[in-house]
């Protein structure tokens, strides 16, 4: 059963946002810290890059496909960039456009194949990650970029603040690129064309073809902006970590998928909202933040974020069965 | 091509065999008579079993039209198990008890795994849920339990018959190649000969009709998912006797690889098409790429890029063909077709 992009909202989210709710709420209880600002402001940053990809990721589940490349993508874009700003003294702009320029080339060129190859676009960007990947590593040797331009290493703050006690509270570049990639995301499914087109398509690409959508250009507008998105992202990266590894990004695609899929995007296409995505990376964030402030040793965070993924799939998957047993003719 | 060879060897597999001789040739005036001396054939016969186990395993789930992508941490949860029974063990064991301890460890392996199994086959049997999803779950869950039980350390120093597994040698053939040339056979037989074997593959095809056929398919994909758990375990020992070690991380990088040497070998990735044959070419053809990188001083990612690269090129190929066919079809006099070939191959490989 397919569902449109308004009548999915009620459940899979409401249900999110009530074990989001009490995992706060004991959360809060067991360690009063974890509602300060500082607390909260740590896991805006620390998940601002998975965030972004969400953002973009979530456009690409919605028209049907999925994308594995990504963070070879932002490995190939961050190094570009940063290594062009050390090289010639480039500024912020230099540095987006070729980060931007390089995301989008490559993203246009996923959707070229796999408007061409037919065949699954999981095979066709798991090959081009692999290409992008290995050749990154070839050039690169594998080696990190240690220093960087010092008006990229301080960052863009916004809204500089500091309590009684002198602790500084900022809204950094991490955070206002975050809120900014699910405000555009926002906007591009639910108030433009384009929008529209994605969920058609990701609903029943045959009908969609017919109605007389150009797949291919949409497929090349969707592959292109999740690599955009990619690329800028890999700056915010940069600038969190402070340096540049060819190797840090790649083997982390799959955390983004659950992410974005536990917030409701369906696999199959047509399905899945912002707030879901949003919803689906909190979970994660705030349940590894939880563990840490629990004092639960970090060997077991893997554990207990595999037992959640595992545990919501499972219920969502039961709730999906009772409504095809409810309607067994629409399954 | 005669119809006859088309029939036995089948289109995929002719298409990797003339791949295969292509690579030769052009490996030859490159690296020398290096590549097929002794020593870089036997280097071979120890590399591809691990990552051959691993496809083997990602197969089975691909055919039956899902996925796997707990096979690598299922392996070395395996491994880690046979580990630990063997640590377990009395320092001074010898003989028959030494040799009862092995057999149980690689069984204690042999069981975890299809404990994973079973939680994957009953995510995505009975609870229906989408099998990228439900293993990516249990990948991170089973991943997680290693790292938290090992706290991310090396379990290392085995009894000699277990390294023996890793680096021995019956007759001249490696004991991994040999392991691997078994589990594929098996599966062979299992997957062409067996009902199960048709059932799994028919359910890549329509899992829906499969079901209407008065088939109980949940039950059909928890043995599928149990099948997958137990190959990759198997995998585990390999990797854990070659390295004299497990670890909760040993062969991440594997994972993705895996799909791709199984689409190479013609598995169709939505499922219901594929054979083992095909696979073991696939391997055949990436892994005489990587020791030809190797022999040719190349870095080991370059290697990972030039596979990508096939498999886009040969689903170029594929895609390029089926363009053309309607107007070969034209131009050709009219041959007697069958019908509904065409929509089969836009979906896949067939054979």
């Amino acid at each position: 059963m397919r569902k449109g992009p308004r009548r999915g909202r009620a459940p899979q989210e409401l249900w999110l946002g009530l074990v989001i709710l009490a995992m706060v709420v004991v959360l809060t209880a067991l360690r009063p810290n974890f509602l300060s600002i500082q607390n909260i402001l740590e896991m805006l940053n620390a998940t601002a890059f998975n965030g972004i990809l969400v953002s973009g990721l979530l456009i690409v589940l919605i028209a049907g496909g999925i994308d594995i490349s990504f963070a070879a993508v932002a490995s190939v874009a961050q190094y570009a960039a940063l290594t062009v700003a050390n090289a010639t003294g480039a500024g912020w702009g230099e540095i987006v456009a070729i980060a931007g320029g390089i995301g989008l080339s490559l993203g246009l060129l996923n959707g070229a194949l796999v408007s061409t190859l037919g065949i699954a676009s999981i095979i066709v960007t798991i090959a081009t990650q692999s290409v992008i990947y290995g050749i990154l590593l070839t050039v690169t040797r594998g080696q990190d970029i240690f220093t960087l331009p010092p008006w990229f290493a301080d960052g863009v703050d916004l809204f500089v603040t500091s309590d009684a006690k002198g602790n500084v509270y900022a809204v950094s570049l991490q955070i206002w690129a975050l809120v900014l990639a699910f405000l555009v995301a926002w906007f591009l499914l639910n108030r433009t064309h384009f929008g529209r087109q994605v969920f058609a398509l990701g609903g029943n690409p045959e009908a969609a073809r017919r109605v007389g959508f150009g797949t291919t250009r949409l497929n090349l507008l969707v592959y292109g902006y999740m690599g955009l998105v990619a690329g800028l992202a890999s700056l915010v990266q940069a600038q969190y970590t402070q340096s540049v590894s060819p190797t840090a990004l790649v083997g982390r695609e799959l955390e983004v998928v659950a992410a974005a899929v536990l917030g409701g995007a369906s696999l199959e296409g047509g399905s899945g909202s912002v707030l879901g995505a949003i919803l689906g990376l909190a979970l994660v964030v705030i349940m590894k933040n939880g563990l840490a402030l629990l004092g639960v040793s970090s060997y077991w965070t893997d554990f207990f974020t595999g037992l959640v993924i595992v545990a919501a799939v499972a219920v969502m998957a039961g709730r999906a069965r009772r409504r095809w047993h409810e309607s067994p003719g629409l399954a | 091509m005669p119809a006859l060879l088309l029939r036995t060897v089948g289109r995929t597999n002719l298409r990797l065999l003339a791949l295969l001789a292509l690579l030769c040739l052009a490996a030859a005036p490159l690296i020398g008579d290096r590549l097929f001396a002794p020593a870089g054939l036997r280097s071979m016969a120890y590399q591809l079993p691990e990552l051959g186990l691993l496809s083997l395993a990602m197969m089975v789930a691909l055919l039956s039209g899902g996925l796997d992508l707990s096979i690598i941490a299922t392996a070395n949860l395996a491994a880690l198990a046979a580990a630990a029974v063997l640590k377990a063990a009395p320092e001074g064991a010898s003989g028959a008890l030494l040799v009862a301890i092995e057999a149980g460890a690689l069984l204690a392996g042999l069981a975890t795994a299809a404990a994973v199994g079973l939680l994957n086959g009953t995510l995505v049997g009975y609870l229906r849920v989408s099998p990228i999803l439900a293993t990516l779950g249990t990948m991170t869950l089973v991943k997680g339990l290693a790292i938290g039980l090992t706290h991310g350390s090396v379990v290392s120093d085995f009894p000699p018959d277990i390294l023996f597994l890793g680096s021995g040698a019956v007759g001249g053939v490696p004991m991994p190649l040999l392991l691997f040339g078994l589990v594929a056979l098996g599966l062979g037989v299992l997957l062409t000969r067996t009902p199960f074997g048709t059932i799994l593959s028919l359910m890549g095809s329509n899992q829906q009709a499969v079901r209407f056929s008065g088939i109980d398919t949940r039950a059909a994909l928890l043995r599928t998912y149990m099948l997958t758990s137990m190959v990759a375990a198997t995998a585990g020992f390999v990797m854990m006797a070659r390295f004299n070690s497990a670890n909760a991380a040993y062969g991440e990088s594997y994972l993705l690889v895996t799909i791709l040497a199984c689409v190479l070998g013609g598995i169709s990735p939505t499922g219901g098409f594929g054979r083992v044959g095909g696979l073991v070419l696939s391997l055949v053809v990436l892994q005489l790429i990587s020791t030809a990188c190797v022999l040719l001083d190349f870095s080991q990612f370059l290697t990972l890029a030039i596979w990508g690269g096939i498999l886009l090129a040969v689903s170029l190929i594929g895609a390029v063909r089926d363009q053309l066919r309607p107007l070969l079809a034209t131009l050709r006099a009219p041959l007697p077709r069958p019908a509904g070939r065409q929509t089969v191959d836009a979906k896949g490989p067939s054979c």
